[in-house]
């Protein structure tokens, strides 16, 4: 026999001697298959939550418009001085009005201005919701898709009409029986009708910023109802013609802001220029940490699964000394006692693992509840592979132990 | 030519701070075809020879031939592929795995030596069926008596065309009777031609051999051709001829 032919002989007949083992004990090989079968399924759920959270992140990232620029009062994600920001001039419609009118690179620009308010429709309420306040222009600087009617108007705009759009979430629960288009609803005590509600757009990880749980009425009506003008400080969204204009458009903004606000050459911007980039960068912290912490969790079971097929792989191991012995007597050579050994415990681990796999295909439906997603083919090679590698390295010590045994010994054993 | 050739050798074990000699100086002469039984009480070393012929241990110092290839310094691979084609074992307690049927037992040794699976099965069905256990392939170890258990060891012994057979006490885990029909089965092996070495302490399972090596303190107190040795009526062989 060549060496190649020997090898894969060896390689087939050590695993059908371990599926015999395996076979033998079924209520051991199953307890262990328990072990790695947890960790492959905390695995594989981690992986697919967090999968579950960055599409949804990615997906309200594209809704709000990821070409789009921000300019603000605050620069946000740095770590300037708050106070120094705080103490900036506020950005003003007027201060709009001029952008609007000299810039020239944007597709769409629109201001907004958020106030907190509770929404009302009969006996239902919502608390605590971003009301915002922006001109007609806003849903050109969005990807927003509506599941029934349209944004406002420009006449409804600027004649700041109670006129509203909200988000999935907002007409769920306020409109749990369906139809929202032409009802009254109560912003704060004002009465606004509800002229569009938005597609749901599932990027839950956004928070108060998710569209699905916001309300839009014309920044007219902001002023009149929920905010004096001297103390709003609007933001103005602009939209880059595309990804490649970004940097241009940021450019001109800059340059027409500063001319705007009479800053001369010395002086630092009193204003910020945002991007979702900051967004994008403070996100992949946050989700960095837990991530690390998933990471570490599933690791720590995974190990934990892993000492305990070690264990009962040594139990296993020394209860058939004397069949060690015997094989060796017969004619086993040391490896294929250790690949008989390594052979079980991976085969153990890989059927535990694929267990696994499903258990956390089954669980995903359910996480699906929350978290928009699904095992992707990523995590069934993690999990296969995650489980041979854990049932070779926790194999190998009670492998050894086996293999090194002298057959005298083990043969006298009882 | 000898099959086993011992000169000189001995065995030390280091028992706590203690050495134990097991075997001083023992030289041995086994030829093709002899029927040899090792006969000593407990602690005389019986087990240690044993153990040395079955190439299952090295010696401390000497020299031994099997076949003609010097084996005392062999590493365990080459100790483990000498006995998987040179050395068939037969021991007191059976080993044999309990939760494989019979087939499969006589099957791993074969396995082993890397025998395909086809040829595999062939030749242990042919074992069992020397053995007087065609009927029985199939059954596993729990579900034959013990002197079925033993037919399959001799089996899984002879399955591999050894050059010698090795039997530790054969017949001391059964009844007299069961143990006769064994030590029948082991004459019937070597009078097709094979060498069989016997360890036993009773005196008149030694006496089925045709040579009597006694050992004592780890020395060979002698070693005497039988003249006459008993040999066993052939009753139950008479029944599947």
């Amino acid at each position: 026999m060549s060496r190649f032919a020997l090898l894969s002989f060896e390689f087939k007949e050590s695993m059908m001697i371990a599926l015999r083992a395996i076979r033998a004990n079924k209520v051991r090989s199953a307890l262990t298959m328990l072990g790695i079968f947890i960790g492959i399924t905390v695995v594989v759920l981690m992986t697919t939550a967090i999968k579950g959270i960055d599409n949804s992140f990615q997906k309200g990232i594209s809704a709000l418009g990821s070409d789009d620029l921000y300019i603000d009062k605050w620069t946000w994600f740095t770590n300037n001085e708050w106070w120094k920001m705080r103490n900036r001039r506020n950005i003003t419609m007027e201060d709009y009005e001029k952008f609007k009118d000299m810039a020239k690179l944007p597709i769409a620009i629109a201001p907004e201005l958020d106030a907190r308010q509770s929404l009302k429709y009969q006996v239902n309420t919502v608390d605590n919701v971003f009301v915002l306040g922006t001109t007609a222009d806003y849903v050109r600087t969005t990807n927003f898709t509506f599941d029934q009617g349209r944004f406002f108007s420009d006449v409804e705009s600027k004649s700041a009409r109670n006129v509203c759009i909200i988000g999935s979430d907002i007409a769920k629960k306020l409109f749990p029986l369906g139809n929202a288009l032409d009802k009254e609803i109560k912003i704060g005590n004002e009465p606004f009708k509800v002229i569009g509600v938005l597609t749901e757009q599932g990027s839950f990880i956004l928070g108060a910023f998710n569209p699905d749980e916001r309300a839009y009425i014309p920044i007219g009506c902001v002023f009149r109802n929920f905010m004096n003008r001297a103390h709003g400080s609007i933001t103005i969204d602009v939209r880059a013609a595309n990804t490649a204009m970004i940097e241009d458009t940021k450019a001109e903004a800059e340059g027409l802001m500063r001319k705007i606000r009479g800053l001369s050459y010395n002086e630092e911007n009193d204003f910020g220029i945002n991007q979702q980039e900051g967004l994008i960068d403070n996100f992949n912290k946050v989700t960095g940490v837990i991530k690390i912490a998933g990471l570490f969790i599933t690791g720590l079971s995974l190990f934990v699964g892993a000492i305990g097929i070690m264990n009962i792989m040594f139990v296993s191991v020394k209860e058939r000394t004397k069949e060690i012995g015997l094989r060796k007597a017969i004619g086993a050579k040391r490896r294929s006692i250790l690949a008989q050994f390594l052979m079980e415990s991976s085969f153990i681990c890989l059927v535990g693992g694929i267990a696994g796999l499903i258990a956390a295909i089954l669980l995903s439906f359910l996480v699906n509840q929350f978290i928009v997603t699904s095992v992707d083919y990523s995590a069934v090679v993690i999990a296969i592979v995650v489980s041979l590698i854990t049932g070779l390295v926790s194999g190998l010590a009670p492998a050894y132990t086996a293999a090194k045994m002298d057959p005298v010994e083990a043969l006298r054993f009882e | 030519m000898n099959i086993i050739n011992i000169e000189h050798i001995s065995k030390v074990y280091q028992v706590g701070t203690e050495e134990v000699h097991a075997l001083r100086d023992i030289s041995v002469k086994i030829d093709k075809n002899e029927y040899v039984a090792i006969m000593g009480p407990s602690g005389s070393g019986k087990s240690t020879l044993m153990n040395m012929l079955g190439c299952l241990d090295t010696p401390s110092s000497g020299k031994y031939d099997f076949n003609g290839v010097s084996v005392s310094q062999m590493s365990d691979n080459d100790l483990a592929k000498i006995r998987n084609k040179e050395i068939g074992f037969v021991f007191q307690t059976f080993n044999l795995l309990a939760r494989s049927d019979a087939l499969h037992n006589v099957e791993l040794p074969l396995i082993y030596a890397g025998v395909p699976a086809s040829e595999r099965k062939e030749r242990a069905e042919l074992a069992l069926v020397d053995v007087g256990l065609k009927e029985r392939m199939h059954h596993k170890p729990n579900e034959l008596s013990g002197g079925q258990r033993q037919r399959v060891a001799v089996a899984r012994a002879i399955v591999t065309r050894p050059s010698i057979i090795l039997a530790d006490e054969p017949t001391g885990n059964l009844d007299s009777k069961t143990g006769e029909e064994i030590m029948i089965l082991f004459n019937e092996i070597y009078e097709k031609g094979n060498t069989i070495i016997l360890v036993t302490h009773e005196e008149y399972i030694a006496e089925h051999a045709g040579r009597i090596l006694r050992i004592k303190d780890g020395l060979i107190e002698s070693d005497a051709s039988v003249s006459n040795r008993y040999i066993p009526k052939a009753r139950v062989a008479a029944e599947h001829a």
